[in-house]
């Protein structure tokens, strides 16, 4: 999915532009950093409320195609600077962190998962 | 391919939030310039990372050191305690004694020595109570 359809999908404002033709696989949203080394893949878009330095930074040790802060959260001045400055696209959304992950799913973006739920299972008899 | 080892070392300091990852970024670019296989460098990344926050979370100070050979990245990690009492517990995913203070900046998955283990070829951790804790890693270069 290019990063322009996620943009317009979760209606994000840019704070650090991305390439036009610039295009992410997969999705992986949290506030925990381990959990995002543990699990995130390549060729993805980090979704986070957590606009810490640190979550910048670890961003960019896993190459990731953009960092997408949600629930409004806006980074400090100097964290975007540090964002762009390493060519590290920002976007923020309104959404909150499930609705803004459970838009781009819908719309085709794959998770990060190792394992497939069958859509079925968790439904009463 | 490298003929020769090259060896780096990285002091880190604890409590220090601002620089802390630097040494991990260092290390990642040292890397790249070597050329190594994507995949490596994302492994060694992830546990320089990991080790790298663990000094700067839970001791009181200590360094990261790189030895790349033509065959495998070596890396260590030393700190001046206060040591961990039961690796066994501090192994297991989830379990993590991070303060408040250090959940709030987005640490305390209880995910960081699971993650170091995982991506780690070769993985052997020592700790004493009170001394310090040691950390030996290897990953195997053309293993992905």
């Amino acid at each position: 999915m290019k990063l322009q359809e996620i943009c317009e999908l979760l209606q994000a404002d840019v704070l650090v532009d991305y390439d036009s033709d610039a295009e992410a696989f997969t999705a992986c949203g949290s506030d925990l950093i381990s959990d995002i080394l543990r699990f995130i893949k390549v060729e993805t878009v980090l979704l986070t409320g957590l606009t810490t330095l640190q979550m910048i930074k670890a961003a960019q040790l896993l190459d990731v195609k953009a960092i997408i802060f949600v629930r409004g959260k806006r980074p400090a001045k100097e964290v975007e600077e540090i964002a762009k400055k390493n060519d590290l696209p920002v976007l923020c959304t309104k959404l909150p962190l499930f609705e803004a992950c459970g838009c781009l799913s819908r719309h085709g973006l794959k998770g990060c998962s190792e394992y497939a739920v069958q859509e079925d299972e968790h439904v009463a008899e | 391919m490298l003929q020769n080892k090259l060896s780096y070392a990285f002091p880190i300091e604890a409590s220090d939030f601002t620089k802390a990852g630097d040494a991990a970024g260092k290390i990642k670019k040292i890397l790249k310039l070597a050329g190594l296989p994507a995949t490596v460098i994302r492994r060694v990344a992830i546990i320089a990372y990991e080790a790298e926050m663990n000094i700067v979370i839970h001791s009181v100070g200590g360094s990261l050191s790189l030895d790349l050979t033509s065959t495998r990245v070596e890396m260590a990690s030393q700190d001046n305690g206060p040591g961990i009492p039961d690796i066994d517990l501090a192994l297991q995913e989830g379990y993590s004694t991070a303060s408040d203070e250090v959940r709030a900046l987005g640490f305390g998955a209880g995910m960081g020595l699971p993650n170091i283990r995982r991506n780690a070829d070769h993985f052997c951790i020592q700790s004493e109570v009170g001394v310090g804790t040691n950390l030996e890693v290897w990953i195997d270069i053309g293993v992905s």
